[in-house]
């Protein structure tokens, strides 16, 4: 009897040291609420497409409480320093026509709904746009203005401005009709292996997110949250240029930052994680 | 003058009598430490805020003197234990001579 007790003990022992590794491995627990008012979905069923995952999580459930913390007070997030400069741009007439964004937009809050559902397919084009994309467009038909370098910091102040009115929405991209042949190729590439080291999308972030890989702690790679601020490089952080640093990473020569490489990747990647809210500006290390 | 300079202060609407509130603030500056070269090799003259003041009620509760190693939009957070309902004003000063001021008010009771 005595030894039974002993041995109950092991086991117990064993499990409390199994539970405190599993608490290192996958995402928290916390709950995402900004401001105190604009509740955040970081965790959701996979959209049906996913044959992989079962459970989507925001990259922000993968981060340490006190980077957490700077996302949740928009005073903190120093995002905010861009999206203002970008609010007092959008104001700003600019190019040959003396338009401003706002002689069309009027307001930064007209544009709430737009991230979430970027990249979109756009008719009168006969291609999938980003929001990126769409910008420029604007500044070179309608505005008569240079359009500003893809993934500069006027773009992504701008970028980060327009998903900032859609921060709490769902990420809901349309991935049939029209759409699905970009769709498609983002998914290839996807799972495509790259560079000498020969690793794809899915070998860190369906395969092994939850893993540490060195120091980092690995997300699902999900993209609601950009633009991002980084504490690696303290500045806002266009979705394409973090595709290429992870491409480099694998040390291969990576995509062009607008290339329609890109663009697919953006929407496929997009659309794993329609179901969570739209963060961006969010707050990564 | 040192472009993009804004002043930004975050203090609660109200507290209660002998509550320790907690007050925010921000300066977006680019704090140019007179270290660095420019492409020519010419030093880029140092251009960073260099005092930093809170004033409540007329009575002064803070006065930092901010030096060249302090980065890019110089962040301030402090506790005050506030005794009456009035007004904090902020003032930041550059090292080109401007003056950034702001001002808060709170309600105690």
């Amino acid at each position: 009897m005595k030894n039974a007790f002993r041995l109950l003990g092991t086991v117990a022992a064993v499990a409390g040291l199994a539970g405190a590794a599993m608490a290192g491995a996958g995402p928290d627990e916390d709950e995402l609420v900004v401001n105190g008012e604009i509740e955040m979905v970081t965790e959701a069923a996979a959209p049906a497409h996913m044959e992989n995952i079962d459970t989507i999580y925001s990259g922000w459930r993968f981060r340490s409480d006190e980077t957490q913390a700077l996302q949740m007070d928009d005073f903190e997030n120093p995002s905010m320093i861009w999206v203002e400069e970008a609010a007092a741009v959008f104001d700003t007439p600019d190019g040959t026509e003396g338009k401003a964004c706002a002689s069309c937009h009027e307001s930064p809050d007209t544009l709430a709904g737009v991230k979430a559902v970027y990249p979109k397919w756009n008719e009168a084009a006969g291609e999938v746009r980003t929001v990126e994309m769409q910008v420029n467009d604007c500044r070179e038909n309608r505005m008569g203005a240079e359009p500003w370098k893809y993934d500069g910091g006027d773009m992504t102040n701008m970028v980060a401005l327009i998903a900032s009115v859609s921060r709490g929405l769902p990420v809901n991209v349309a991935i049939d009709g029209p759409a699905k042949e970009t769709w498609e190729k983002g998914k290839e590439i996807y799972y495509t292996r790259y560079g000498q080291l020969e690793l794809s999308c899915a070998n860190c972030h369906e395969q092994n997110y939850g893993m540490m890989i060195r120091a980092d702690h690995l997300s699902q790679g999900q993209i609601n949250g950009f633009p991002t601020y980084r504490l690696k490089n303290t500045k806002l952080n266009a979705v394409h240029s973090r595709f290429k640093g992870c491409i480099r990473d694998t040390r291969a020569h990576t995509f062009a930052p607008g290339s329609p490489e890109f663009v697919a990747l953006e929407l496929y990647v997009a659309s794993r994680g329609n179901g969570l809210s739209v963060e961006g500006p969010s707050v990564r290390n | 003058m040192a472009s993009g300079v804004k002043p930004r202060v975050k203090v609660p609407k109200s507290a209660s009598a002998g509550e320790t509130v907690t007050i925010k603030t921000l300066i977006s500056h680019k704090m140019e430490s007179g270290q660095r070269k420019d492409g020519d090799g010419n030093v880029i003259p140092r251009s960073i805020i260099n005092r930093f003041v809170v004033d409540f009620n007329g009575q002064n509760v803070i006065d930092v003197k901010l030096e060249p190693a302090i980065s890019t939009n110089p962040y301030f957070q402090f506790d005050a234990t506030v005794p009456e309902s009035g007004a904090f004003a902020f003032t930041w000063y550059d090292d080109d001579g401007s003056v950034y001021e702001d001002k808060s008010e709170i309600s105690v009771g």
